[in-house]
């Protein structure tokens, strides 16, 4: 069990091995600096990818194309199916095509702040560096990104900034570009450069010499585990939101690989920086499995409210306008609908926590089309968002053009992951992460349309460079399948497979899953306090331990087995959710999607506590059941003005 | 509700394999198909039983995951009131109570099952291996608004490029024909200038990769696009079919 | 690999090669029923027709190469096209071995489900058809005379059962028609959802006017119009 009170701290800060120099010229100069290595030895070199997202597929097609040899595992059955598949609103880039005075700079600003002052400066400022040539690659590659009638691009502007420089395909940009990368990785699989593992997920790290070497993968088809080894491992494996059960994400989203690598030695950094969207379809009983995003842009239209009296279970169109508590709009008379996601979210759970929740299980607020209908006309408004209307009736089978929306905030995305440095190399040589499973780039809280940029900046643009600089300089790897690391982690992983067929009790993985997620969604989700983050860090090893003792996972080990595949992941779920609880206890400020009740503002706003917490918390696996030890980078803003929000 | 299901189970690639009758009491109608397959599993575990395998991930429409027969329509299509929707967005309110349902994988040879109803669709992979793509390298890209395209031809791409990889078009045609799939792609990037210079080589490939992959070929039927979650337009199929003509008449070029 | 002999191996090269000789046969049945409903000009009307069937192209032409050179085309075609299907059927049966227990259709017509076996039908109706009034088999044609087609009309209809073989034959022509008038331009490339209406329409236009002047002389020998 992890203890708040034992936390050690690491004297010495983190090295995130960031270039000297000017901002803007720090990746030119460390681009020049870096070793490189040759075309004709490229293909001596193997490169492990894990991961088939925007992040992995563009990394292990960008190196493949180099000349690398690449393998690419993925647990889908294609890399098409990556759930950065399901990214709707866009991609940023400070193209400054609408000629509305965007720039690099600004992008870089725009993104610091939105992060709440809690990311890297020089990463930030290289991702809005490399912005414009992701569109340029895109582009290229065919992605039908929305136009102009003249034929050129065509741009919207998004949450979080006053330009317009969003590039979209219809509701569909995550999927469109992903089918990019997706192509130039099969491009890249049909000239042999990179060989693809479908159906293969990854269950442990290998570590030789202190280099990473190789990993331990189970197919998912037949069973059998296998060892792969590399001169470098590239993760690419995405986020931990399903930790919560109830999130966005895909069903198969999970923390296995960049759980195992911390575990193995790598750092977890902020791992309680978790957006939480605010619109989303609420849960409709026991049996939901996961949550469907409603687009932001809804929020330009529709009006936020619930019945101003707590427990009026009137249906909605029988409440007459004077008993309606349009609580953003009275909170914040500037922004008022469009206050920011995390503002949104956490008044929507207040309101709801204080009785005035709408639907059967009163568990959402409204989001009320009736005005902007009568203003627009319903022709209008189906132009806008006719596709969400229609999946929001298919889902809860009621008519948005009729009855108010219900919507409440969910899990989206995890601005925490594995700690990487200025390389995107985690503390571990060899060992790379790219994507949402790092720490990122976003600080404290995600902008709408960064998700993509950072992913394909990472896979298309600074990842190729900064492997080639740490392969030329440590060499090949010496890694054997004698080695007994390799023996090591892949009895590691038999053990483990094995215990959870044999513990055969009563209660399904489901069941522990919903139970920890219950447990993060009520004390550590939109606003967490000391008390409430105490008992989940009781709770979750009492979880763990239980389901240790009394989950039933059927079938064998020797076959497809969905339930051993989940059974795997919750376990770490179980493990991940007490770092997660620990991390925002730690952190006693506000800051971005953190929210500390004990932290705030007259106003209730997120009030940030910089000269105590203005660094990453990057945590050290120490052993089961202990309190890992704690490594501070600090965090030093050099060219942006730290500021308090105010969005009154 | 309560539901009495008949699903296809079959141990792996090797077993025969054969439909099974259960009973499934409890089912939320605001529960989705896939939300009631969870249920039903949740039951097999309890009962000491091995759980119906499916395919499944985002649940939300997009990823192309899900592929499961219902009642003999791909994704269950026609139930919702609003067409075009995949197997985990369809609702249990569309479903009587007491109802019988058939729930069966995606019968293709160019599919096969690998377990209950979970079938292999790699084939479509390798025929986007064969040329679904541009040949362009990271960093040789130019200046992107350098390539100006008509709304009209970017619409009409985006429209192609829609398409999720699901196999419904497969599943749904009488000859279990990959026409819709390949043609989506090829079509996608005929409508786009950076698409020209590789556009006959990639339709003779492409059309080779799905003809070597065992699907069968198109009678016309429109099965395939009545199936299609994401409404994939016969007229890419056409759109194919010119382009391969005029790659033959050019003879490689 | 790109080239002319891989085209014919590759399923849309058979279904363009099913498309092309589907059109050399609408052209050849179009221009049959409208030499046919010279039946309503007289006996000497039609005869001379057929006969000038046989002299056509004189002198360029020696007697009979003219229409020699039609059927030659038409034959050819008829093989092509008969090839293409079969080899395509052959493969769309392979394509799915296990069926599936129930499978419900959405979209396809009566007129595309049935295409080979109203292919099937229409062949057996033309072997018929060939033995009724080109070679006169005196099994199916009870007094037929070389010389006289017009007679050999008459009196191939007088028989119900004949009749009733044709109007079957022209149904199984008219869905045959209908949907691969529309499928010949899908599958060269030529439609698309603007002039899908059209197109559409085109083949209703040639399933119905086709087959509706070939019905008129058989049902003009029953009611007696004819004789």
């Amino acid at each position: 069990m992890m203890n708040i009170d034992e936390i050690q701290v690491a004297e010495e800060t983190l090295n995130s091995a960031v270039p000297k120099g000017p901002i803007h010229e720090k990746w030119d100069q460390h681009r020049f600096e870096m070793k490189l290595v040759s075309p004709a030895n490229r293909r001596k070199f193997t490169i492990i990818v894990v991961g088939s997202g925007l992040a992995g597929a563009s990394a292990a097609a960008s190196l493949g194309e180099m000349g690398y040899n690449v393998h690419c595992f993925f647990y889908q059955d294609s890399a098409r199916r990556a759930h950065s598949v399901a990214a709707q609103g866009g991609i940023n880039a400070a193209k400054n095509y609408r000629n509305d005075g965007d720039s690099i700079f600004r992008l870089f600003y725009d993104t610091v702040k939105g992060g709440d002052y809690r990311s890297r400066e020089a990463n930030v400022y290289r991702l809005a560096q490399v912005s414009n040539a992701i569109i340029d690659q895109c582009v290229a590659q065919g992605v039908p990104f929305a136009r102009e009638y003249g034929g050129l691009l065509a741009n919207r502007s998004f949450g979080g900034a006053q330009v317009s420089r969003t590039f979209y395909a219809r509701g569909q940009t995550g999927q469109q570009l992903l089918l990019g990368a997706y192509q130039a990785l099969q491009r890249q699989a049909h000239a042999g450069t990179v060989k693809l593992y479908p159906r293969t997920e990854m269950l442990d790290l290998i570590i030789i010499n202190g280099r990473a070497q190789g990993i331990v993968t189970r197919n998912m088809v037949t069973g059998e585990l296998k060892t792969y080894l590399g001169d470098a491992v590239v993760l690419a494996t995405g986020g931990y939101g399903n930790a919560y059960f109830l999130s966005t994400n895909a069903k198969g989203s999970n923390a296995t690989a960049i759980w195992r690598a911390y575990k193995r030695g790598a750092y977890f950094a902020n791992p309680c920086f978790v957006q939480i969207h605010p619109t989303c379809i609420p849960p409709s009983g026991e049996h939901q499995s996961k949550l469907t995003l409603m687009s932001e842009s809804l929020r330009n239209d529709g009006r936020i409210w619930v019945p101003r009296r707590a427990g009026d279970t009137r249906p909605p169109n029988e409440i007459p306008e004077e008993e309606r508590y349009y609580y953003l709009e009275e909170k914040y008379p500037s922004f008022g609908n469009l206050v920011p996601r995390d503002v949104a979210s956490r008044n929507a759970k207040a309101v709801v926590d204080a009785g005035h929740g709408v639907g059967e299980l009163r568990n959402g607020v409204y989001l009320d089309f009736k005005d902007a209908i009568q203003r627009l006309g319903k022709e209008v408004i189906k132009d806008r968002y006719g596709n969400l209307f229609d999946m929001y009736t298919s889902i809860t089978g009621e008519d948005p053009y009729e009855t108010p929306m219900r919507i409440y905030p969910a899990v989206h995305y995890t601005m925490g992951g594995l700690w990487v440095d200025y390389n995107l190399m985690s503390n571990i040589p060899g060992l790379f992460v790219i994507g949402e499973a790092n720490f990122s780039d976003h600080g404290a809280n995600r902008l709408g349309a960064s998700a993509l940029m950072q992913g394909l900046a990472d896979g298309y643009f600074i990842l190729p460079y900064t492997l080639a600089n740490y392969l030329a300089q440590a060499g090949p790897g010496d890694a054997e399948m004698s080695h007994s690391a390799v023996k090591d982690a892949q009895l590691f992983v038999q053990d483990k497979i094995d215990k959870l067929l044999s513990v055969n009790g009563k209660r399904s993985v489901l069941h522990f899953h919903r139970e920890l997620g219950k447990v993060l969604w009520d004390f550590v989700g939109m606003a967490r306090n000391d008390e409430g983050l105490r008992h989940a860090l009781k709770r979750i090893p009492e979880i763990r331990a239980e389901f240790w003792e009394d989950v039933r996972v059927p079938g064998s080990a020797a076959d497809l087995n969905q339930s051993l595949e989940l059974a795997g992941r919750v376990a770490d779920f179980l493990e991940l959710g007490e770092l997660l609880a620990l991390d925002a206890l730690y952190r006693t400020e506000s800051c971005g999607a953190h929210f500390r009740e004990e932290s705030q503002t007259e106003e209730g706003e997120a009030l940030r506590d910089d000269e105590n917490f203005s660094f990453v918390s990057a945590w050290e696996f120490t052993g089961d059941d202990q309190t890992p030890r704690l490594h501070k980078e600090p965090l030093v803003f050099e060219y942006v003005k730290l500021s308090q929000r105010s969005y009154k | 509700m309560k539901l009495h299901l008949k699903i296809w189970r079959q141990k792996n690639a090797q077993d025969p394999g054969g439909f099974v009758d259960y009973d499934l009491d409890g089912v939320s109608p605001d529960s989705s198909f896939l939300e009631m397959l969870d249920l039903l599993n949740e039951e097999l575990i309890a009962k000491g039983q091995e759980p119906v395998a499916f395919d499944h991930d985002c649940r939300e429409g997009i990823c192309g995951m899900c592929s499961l027969m219902i009642n003999g329509v791909p994704h269950g299509q026609d139930r919702e009131p609003i067409k075009q929707i995949t197997a985990c967005q369809l609702h249990m309110r569309h479903f009587r109570d007491g109802e019988t349902v058939v729930i069966e994988p995606w019968r293709a040879r160019a599919f096969p099952v690998i377990k209950d109803l979970i079938v292999d669709r790699s084939a479509f992979d390798r025929i986007i291996q064969a040329g679904g793509y541009i040949s362009v390298s990271t960093g040789s890209a130019p200046e992107a608004n350098a390539i100006p395209i008509g709304k009209k031809d970017a619409d009409k791409a985006m429209d192609a490029a829609a398409c999720i990889g699901c196999g419904a078009c497969v599943a749904a045609c009488p000859n279990a024909s990959a026409m819709l799939f390949v043609g989506a792609k090829v079509a996608q990037l005929s409508y786009l200038p950076q698409g020209q210079i590789e556009r006959y080589d990639r339709v003779v490939n492409m059309v080779n990769a799905m003809d070597a992959e065992g699907f069968g070929g198109c009678t016309n039927t429109g099965e395939c696009e009545a199936a299609c979650p994401k409404e994939i337009s016969l007229d890419f199929i056409a759109r194919m079919n010119s382009e391969l003509i005029k790659a033959n008449l050019k003879g490689g070029r | 690999m790109v080239g002319v002999m891989s085209f014919p191996r590759t399923t849309i090269g058979k279904k363009v090669i099913m498309a092309v000789t589907g059109l050399i046969w609408i052209g050849f049945v179009a221009g049959h029923m409208f030499g046919n409903l010279k039946m309503y000009l007289g006996a000497e009307h039609f005869n001379a027709y057929a006969e000038g069937l046989r002299t056509f192209g004189e002198p360029f032409l020696a007697y009979g190469q003219a229409l020699w050179l039609v059927r030659i085309i038409i034959i050819l075609a008829v093989v092509l096209h008969i090839w293409a299907a079969v080899t395509l059927k052959m493969r769309n049966l392979q394509a799915r071995p296990v069926r599936y227990s129930k499978h419900r259709k959405l979209h396809a017509d009566a007129a595309s489900l049935s295409m080979i076996y109203g292919g099937v039908a229409i062949l057996l109706f033309v072997l018929y058809h060939l033995a009724h009034f080109t070679w006169g088999l005196s099994a199916v044609h009870p007094d037929f005379r070389p010389t006289d087609p017009y007679h050999n009309v008459i009196v191939g209809f007088q028989n119900r059962l004949a009749t009733g073989i044709y109007l079957i034959g022209l149904v199984a022509l008219a869905l045959h028609l209908y949907h691969g008038t529309w499928s010949m331009f899908q599958t060269v490339g030529l439609n698309n959802k603007s002039y899908d209406k059209l197109l559409r329409g085109l083949a209703w236009l040639v399933a119905i006017i086709i087959p509706l002047g070939f019905v008129t002389v058989p049902l003009g020998v029953i009611l007696g119009i004819l004789s």
